[in-house]
C-alpha cells in the first residue's frame, strides 16, 4: 500500500472538478469570501459608518515637573487619543473622534443624553499621580455589546499603556509622542482580514468534510473506493491540498478587497503561507474525524456544528480576543482556530515572528495528531 | 481451482444471524446467482466475498485469497458494483472511467469501456443527471476498468425499467462470453433464469436450494399442471368423480398431472362436467413457483439489512 502521488492527483482532480461544477462549491470558494469581507468590513470598519465617537471629561488640573515647569498630563492623554485620527470628518473612518465634556456635567447622565456608550473620564490629580509614578486609573465607559466599544477599548488601552511605559520608566519629559504608543496601522479592518481568513479556513473544510464523510458512507462511495488501490491517506491528502488552494484564493480575494475597498494595511510575508497551509490541514482532518465518529449524516452535522460554532465566534474572527471578558479569553485559548488567527495577526500586522512560530508549531503538532486519528478511525469497509 | 469457495460461512448482526453456515463453490467462467427475498443474507454474503465485511465463522476464498485479510491484493483482480450504486454527482461517465483507470494504474480507453456497457450516448453527462439504467451501466464500466477475473454484481437491475434491465443483461452476457466469472444477486427470478448457469436460493441466511434452474425446478417443482378457467362447480365435480388432485383459486382450477393418463382423465372429466370452462393451459412449475414455495408467498420486505 505504498503512497502514490498519481492516485492522489486523480482523486484531487475529481474533487476539484466537483467543486468547480457545483454551485455551492463555486459560491463558497469565490463568492463567499468577498461577501464576508465586504459585509464585515462595512459593519466594523466604516465605509459610510462614522468613526468611533468618544466623550472625554478631563478633571486633571496639571502638575509640576522637577524643573519647576507645570504640565497637564491629562491634556496630553487627550491629545494622544485625538492623534489616533486625522479629524472627525466622516471621510476619516479610523481612530477616535473625541468630544470634550465640561467637568460640571454628570458624565454618566451626559452619555445617556447623547445616546452614547463610549467615554473616558480622566480623574483630578492625574498629572500629580502620573508624575510621582503612582497608579492612576482612567475610567473607560463602554458597552460590551457594542462593536465600537471594542475598537475604543483597543485604542484607549494602547494609548494608556504607552503612557504607563513612559511613567514607569521615569521619563517625565513633556515631549511624549503618543504616536509611538499607538500602532499607526491599527484599524479594525486590519485584524478583520486575518480573522476572516481563519473563518474561511475553518468553515469550508469543516462543513465539507463532515458532510462528505457521512454521506459517502451512506451512499457506499467509501466502499466503492475501498475496492480500488486508493488509500485513506491519499484520499485525505487530496482534500487537504484542495482546501489549502481554496484558502489561498480566499486570502487573495479578501486581501485585495480589504486593501482596495477599506484601505487595510497588511504585510505580505512568507509567514502567512505557513498558516494558509497548516490551517486547512488541521480543519480538513478535524472535519473528517468528526464525520467519522458520527453514525449518521444528521448526527455528524450536529457534532460538526458543536465543534465549529464556538470556534467561529470566539477565536478572534470578528472581535479581538483581547476585548473579550477574561473567562471567554480562557476559552479562546483552547480553540485551535485562535492560534491560526493569532498567528496570522502576528505575521500580517505586528511582525512578531516568535509568537507566530509558536502558534504555527502548535498547529502543526495538533494537525499531525488529528490527521493520524482521522486516518486511523476512518473506515472505508465494514460499518 | 474454483473461482469462489465458501464453506460454512457465518455472519451475525447482534442477535440476527444474517448468514447461517452456507457453503458453495463457483467455477471459473460461471455465472452464479444468489436469489432470495430482501433480508435473506445475499448482500452480506457478497460483501464478505468482496472483502468489505469480515465473517464471524467459516471460510471464504476468492481466487484463492482471503477477502478480508488480502483485500488489497484481491481488489486488483475483482470488479464490484455495490447494491444501489452511487457515485459523485459531477463527474461524467468518461471522467469517472479515466479516474478509476488512474486509481488502478491501468491505461483504459474510456470510449471503448463506454461502448462495452452501451453507454456511449451519455459519455459527457454529469452522473447526477444520468438515468437509473445509465448509472448502473457506469457502475458496470467502473467494475471492469481493472480487467477483473471475477465480477460481483449486487442487484444490478433493481429499480430499472424493463428496457434498461435488458441492456444490463446484455452486458452481463458479454462478461460471460469474455470468460469472466460473475456472481450476481437478484430478487428477480427471470433475471436468474435468463443469466445464471447455477442458482442458489437463499432464505433466512441459509441456502434453500441450489443447482441449475432445471435441476431446481425438477427437484422442488411439482411437475406438470393443467390450469383451466372455470368456477367452483368444476372443482367439486372433479373431487367427486375422479381421483385427480385439484385446487381452485381466483376463477382458475389447477389439476396436478402425475402422468399422461391424468391428462386424459382430466380432459374427459372437464368435458363431462358440463360446466362453463375455457383458457386451458398446461405448464410446468417455474423457478418462481419453486421460489415462492421455498421462501413463502409474502417475501419479507420489512427487512432491508440483507
Amino acid at each position: 500500500m505504498a503512497f502514490s502521488p498519481r492516485r492522489m492527483v486523480a482523486e484531487l482532480r475529481v474533487y476539484a472538478r466537483s467543486n468547480v461544477r457545483s454551485r455551492e462549491g463555486f459560491f463558497f470558494t469565490l463568492i463567499f469570501p468577498i461577501i464576508l469581507i465586504l459585509l464585515f468590513g462595512a459593519i466594523f470598519a466604516g465605509g459610510g459608518v462614522s468613526q468611533a465617537t468618544v466623550y472625554v471629561q478631563n478633571h486633571d488640573s496639571g502638575g509640576q515637573l522637577p524643573t519647576g515647569a507645570t504640565v497637564n498630563i491629562g491634556d496630553q492623554l487627550v491629545a494622544a487619543l485625538n492623534a489616533t485620527s486625522n479629524d472627525c470628518s466622516p471621510s476619516d473612518s479610523s481612530g477616535l473622534c473625541l468630544r470634550s465634556v465640561s467637568t460640571n456635567q454628570n458624565f454618566s447622565s451626559y452619555l445617556s443624553s447623547q445616546s452614547a456608550s463610549d467615554g473616558i473620564v480622566i480623574p483630578s490629580g492625574f498629572s500629580a499621580g502620573f508624575l510621582s509614578s503612582q497608579k492612576i486609573n482612567v475610567t473607560l465607559f463602554r458597552n460590551p455589546s457594542s462593536t465600537t466599544s471594542a475598537v475604543v477599548y483597543g485604542i484607549v488601552s494602547q494609548v494608556v499603556n504607552g503612557f504607563d511605559v513612559y511613567g514607569a520608566s521615569g521619563v517625565r519629559s513633556v515631549g511624549i509622542s503618543p504616536r509611538t504608543a499607538v500602532s499607526s496601522s491599527y484599524k479594525y479592518i486590519d485584524f478583520l482580514i486575518p480573522g476572516l481568513i481563519g473563518f474561511s479556513a475553518l468553515t469550508s473544510p469543516m462543513f465539507a468534510l463532515v458532510n462528505i464523510s457521512s454521506t459517502y458512507r451512506r451512499d457506499k462511495v467509501f466502499k466503492l473506493l475501498s475496492l480500488t488501490p486508493l488509500t485513506k491517506t491519499e484520499w485525505l491528502l487530496s482534500k487537504i491540498i484542495w482546501y489549502v488552494g481554496t484558502t489561498i484564493v480566499s486570502f487573495i480575494l479578501m486581501s485585495v478587497v480589504g486593501v482596495y475597498v477599506f484601505g487595510a494595511h497588511i504585510a505580505l510575508t512568507w509567514g502567512i503561507a505557513m498558516f494558509l497551509v497548516i490551517g486547512p490541514f488541521f480543519f480538513v482532518s478535524l472535519g473528517m474525524l468528526v464525520g467519522t465518529i458520527s453514525n449518521t449524516p444528521e448526527s455528524a452535522a450536529v457534532v460538526g456544528n458543536l465543534v465549529t460554532f464556538p470556534m467561529m465566534f470566539l477565536s478572534g474572527t470578528f472581535f479581538p480576543v483581547s476585548s473579550m471578558p477574561m473567562y471567554l479569553q480562557g476559552v479562546a485559548h483552547v480553540l485551535p482556530l485562535f492560534y491560526m488567527i493569532d498567528g496570522l495577526n502576528n505575521v500580517m500586522i505586528y511582525g512578531n515572528y516568535g509568537p507566530a512560530l509558536f502558534d504555527g508549531g502548535l498547529l502543526i503538532v495538533l494537525s499531525v495528531v488529528v490527521f493520524g486519528l482521522a486516518v486511523r478511525f476512518f473506515r472505508w469497509r465494514e460499518d | 481451482m474454483p473461482a469462489i469457495v465458501v464453506d460454512g460461512l457465518l455472519k451475525n448482526y447482534g442477535q440476527l444471524r444474517a448468514v447461517d453456515g452456507i457453503s458453495f463453490t463457483v467455477e471459473k467462467g460461471e455465472v452464479f446467482s444468489l436469489l432470495g427475498p430482501n433480508g435473506a443474507g445475499k448482500t452480506t454474503t457478497i460483501e464478505i466475498l468482496e472483502g468489505l465485511r469480515q465473517q464471524d465463522g467459516g471460510t471464504a476464498r476468492v481466487l484463492e485469497l482471503d477477502p478480508w485479510n488480502k483485500g488489497y491484493d484481491l481488489h486488483k483482480k475483482i470488479g464490484v458494483i455495490p447494491q444501489g450504486f452511487k457515485f459523485l454527482d459531477y463527474p461524467t461517465p468518461r471522467e469517472a472511467i479515466a479516474y478509476f483507470g488512474a486509481l488502478f494504474g491501468k491505461k483504459v480507453d474510456p470510449d471503448e469501456m463506454l461502448r462495452r456497457v452501451i453507454l456511449e450516448d451519455a459519455a459527457n453527462i454529469w452522473f447526477q443527471n444520468l438515468s437509473g439504467g445509465q448509472k448502473q451501466k457506469l457502475g458496470m464500466a467502473l467494475s471492469l476498468v481493472n480487467d477483473p477475473e471475477v465480477v460481483f454484481l449486487d442487484e444490478p437491475t433493481t429499480g430499472l425499467d424493463p428496457q434498461a434491465r435488458r441492456a444490463v443483461w446484455e452486458v452481463i452476457r458479454k462478461l460471460k462470453n469474455e470468460g469472466r466469472t460473475v456472481m450476481l444477486t437478484t430478487h428477480y427470478l427471470e433475471e436468474a433464469e435468463e443469466l445464471a448457469d447455477r442458482v442458489a436460493i437463499m432464505d433466512h441466511g441459509k441456502i434453500a436450494a441450489m443447482g441449475t434452474t432445471e435441476q431446481i425446478e425438477s427437484r422442488y417443482g411439482s411437475g406438470q399442471k393443467m390450469i383451466v378457467k372455470a368456477n367452483e362447480d368444476l372443482l367439486t365435480y372433479l373431487k367427486e368423480n375422479t381421483r385427480l388432485q385439484a385446487s381452485g383459486d381466483g376463477g382458475y382450477v389447477t389439476i396436478l398431472l402425475r402422468d399422461k393418463n391424468d391428462a386424459l382423465v382430466a380432459l374427459g372429466a372437464i368435458e363431462e362436467s358440463g360446466t362453463n370452462w375455457g383458457d386451458l393451459t398446461v405448464r410446468r412449475d417455474t423457478l418462481e413457483d419453486v421460489f415462492l414455495r421455498l421462501v413463502g408467498p409474502e417475501g419479507r420486505s420489512e427487512q432491508e439489512s440483507d
